[in-house]
């Protein structure tokens, strides 16, 4: 089963912060030392807090931005090396949003046709036509063409950034957050237009969200990031229902119900996001975990698992008898 | 099928009457824009009068007739005025109105090219120190801090004492001092459209980064840009006159604006409308090119389009 369309391994981007006044720069790992594989017709969800670093990963995968170190290979080829029209042709992004992903200045016709423009297809007189097709297919009516983006409404530019990013038929689309800017009647919309899309072209999503609920209706899996690591992975169904990482299951926790007397639940996460430019030692997520253990704040964690299902937490690190006992910790505690 | 006909027809159909074209929606902005239709209108005028000054001008402007000299405008009570010379003749016997047709002339020349000079220069130095930032902005930010530090009218004093005084040498020397608003209101444009989503998309596009300057910064700091171009226009306008009264700009016999004033400085008390006339038409002038900037800004900013 393994078809990996992008390979991530051992990436680390750094970025220099400026500490202070007269402090001199301190690196930020933004991303430290991620290793993912996306398989070829999967829709693998990243989920994580804000800072956690999701959208450097995703800038990283379209080639926006260079990783400090390790490599991303996109079909099979460098994503650094090759050249970036070729990039294109195979990924795509969507981006969060759409009020700003849309060039102001330029007819939606323009906006829609200026991948075949920059691709320089050969068929010039085809490309009004492949618009009008795509702009049907993404439920836009053929008159806005000529219209211009702040005459659209938010669903209606989201589904325009859609067309421009499926009309030369990628490969691989990177929705970085592409619901979270939108209403919640439109959000609806536009997953459901993502995942009729994606059959219709054998497309693989990589989607970014901080909203597990739209993960859990589109991923077949789910990658969960923290402070610039992937601490769990896991296919969709197994990481719902029994999520390994504790951190998962503050995350999982975390989503609200729609049940009135139930409040705001209670994470065990505390308030503090910890700062990425200094980050807790050992494990990064030991301040903050409900089941930390003595030796979590000087070792590092081991990955445990491999192809695509992983965990990275010293619960689980000598084997099955504290996995168990991991579990029944967490049932005792949701009673 | 059914909206051949009725195009054929005449008749607008149903999505005609809903949404105005573009040109007609743009033709609406610009007829309810007081200012830029008022500036337009006298900025077309002086812009008629100095392509046309050979044409409409009663005279020549280096006909001099010192016996006709010093005559004062029509709106003045005194036996020499005359409709022979509606603005009167200045210390020499020329024609103030044929000296004023020509003198807009060299006015809007100089302002122009001037403007195009300092216009190509700091907004490539703006664009680049915008999109690049890091290094380029150092470098860009240091020449232009260099260029800051030079004070315009000293340089031009310099330049001018050196290599002599022309309506080439003035044009060069102002289209290369006067950029820096150029490079400074291009580059902050710049870094703000940069973060925005749509340059990322067109670069995961693979769009060339040549082509994501030219066509989506440049059209989006464009409304900018324009309202700069006519600031500074005018500002090379005010500049030449300022040297031209220094003795530095445009030589005589050529009228130019600010040159008609320094002739007639020597008379400010005993004929003040010598003055007052070339004065006001600089005036008139720096306020219509600010009005139609200001104007076209608004006609064109997308956050008017609804």
């Amino acid at each position: 089963m393994s078809d990996p369309v992008i390979e991530v391994s051992d990436v680390t981007r750094t970025f220099m912060i400026s500490a202070g006044f007269m402090r001199g720069k301190k690196p930020l790992h933004a991303v430290n030392g991620i290793t993912l594989d996306v398989e070829r017709g999967e829709v693998l969800g990243i989920v994580g807090e804000s800072g956690c670093g999701k959208t450097t990963l995703a800038k990283m995968m379209l080639g926006l931005l260079p990783p400090t170190s390790g490599t991303l290979r996109l079909d099979g080829k460098a994503v650094g090396s090759a050249d970036r029209i070729e990039v294109a042709r195979i990924l795509q992004p969507i981006f969060q949003d759409p009020y700003s992903s849309l060039n102001p200045r330029k007819s939606i016709g323009d906006i829609i046709m200026l991948p075949l423009r920059v691709q320089n297809d050969p068929n010039p007189e085809t490309w009004q036509s492949r618009a009008e097709a795509i702009m049907d297919l993404v439920g836009l009516p053929k008159r806005v063409i000529n219209n211009f983006p702040n005459q659209l409404s938010g669903g209606q530019r989201q589904r325009v950034a859609i067309a421009r990013a499926l009309i030369n038929r990628p490969k691989i689309v990177i929705c970085d957050e592409p619901t979270s800017a939108l209403d919640v009647s439109v959000q609806s919309q536009i997953l459901n237009l993502l995942q009729d899309l994606r059959s219709e072209f054998n497309l693989t999503y990589v989607l970014i969200s901080h909203n597990l609920a739209v993960v859990e209706h589109m991923a077949t899996r789910v990658a969960v990031m923290y402070l610039g690591r992937i601490v769990e992975q896991a296919d969709t169904e197994t990481l719902f229902k029994s999520p390994r990482h504790p951190y998962t299951e503050a995350l999982l926790g975390s989503v609200l119900t729609p049940v009135p007397g139930l409040g705001v639940p209670d994470t065990h996460l505390g308030a503090a996001y910890p700062n990425p430019i200094d980050p807790p030692s050992g494990c990064t997520f030991h301040p903050r975990c409900a089941k930390v253990m003595d030796h979590c704040s000087n070792q590092v964690p081991p990955t445990i698992g491999a192809n695509g299902t992983m965990v990275e937490c010293h619960l689980y690190a000598d084997g099955l008898g504290q996995k168990a006992k991991g579990k029944k910790t967490r049932k005792g505690k949701r009673k | 099928m059914a909206n051949v006909s009725l195009a054929r027809a005449g008749i607008p159909t149903a999505e005609e009457i809903l949404e105005p074209s573009p040109g007609a929606m743009l033709r609406r902005r610009i007829f309810g824009n007081i200012g830029l239709l008022f500036g337009a209108v006298v900025l077309l005028t002086i812009v008629f009068m100095a392509l046309f000054a050979g044409v409409i001008s009663p005279g020549d402007p280096y006909d001099q007739v010192l016996s006709r000299k010093l005559i004062p405008p029509i709106w003045h009570d005194g036996p020499k005025v005359t409709w022979e010379h509606p603005l009167g003749t200045d210390a020499l016997g020329r024609d103030y109105l044929t000296r004023l047709f020509y003198g807009a002339r060299i006015s809007l020349f100089i302002g122009f090219a001037a403007m195009l000079i300092s216009g190509v220069i700091g907004t490539t130095l703006g664009v680049l120190a915008g999109y690049f930032g890091g290094r380029v902005d150092m470098v860009v930010n240091f020449i232009l801090t260099t260029r800051l530090s030079l004070p315009v009218v000293l340089v031009a004093l310099a330049v001018v004492s050196l290599i002599g005084s022309s309506l080439t040498v003035v044009i060069w020397v102002l289209g290369l001092l006067i950029w820096d608003r150029f490079a400074v209101v291009m580059r902050s444009a710049t870094q703000q459209i940069r973060n925005l989503e749509f340059v990322s998309a067109a670069q995961a596009l693979g769009c060339s980064t040549p082509r994501i300057i030219l066509s989506e910064i440049i059209p989006n700091i464009a409304n900018h840009l324009i309202v700069v171009a006519t600031l500074e226009m005018a500002h090379a306008i005010l500049l030449e006159a300022a040297l031209s009264f220094l003795g530095l700009g445009v030589q005589p016999p050529e009228p130019s604006w600010g040159l008609m004033v320094a002739e007639a400085k020597g008379l400010i008390f005993f004929d003040s409308w010598l003055i007052g006339i070339p004065g006001a038409a600089i005036f008139i002038l720096v306020l219509s090119i600010n009005l139609v900037g200001d104007g076209i800004r608004d006609v064109t900013a997308p956050e008017n389009r609804n």
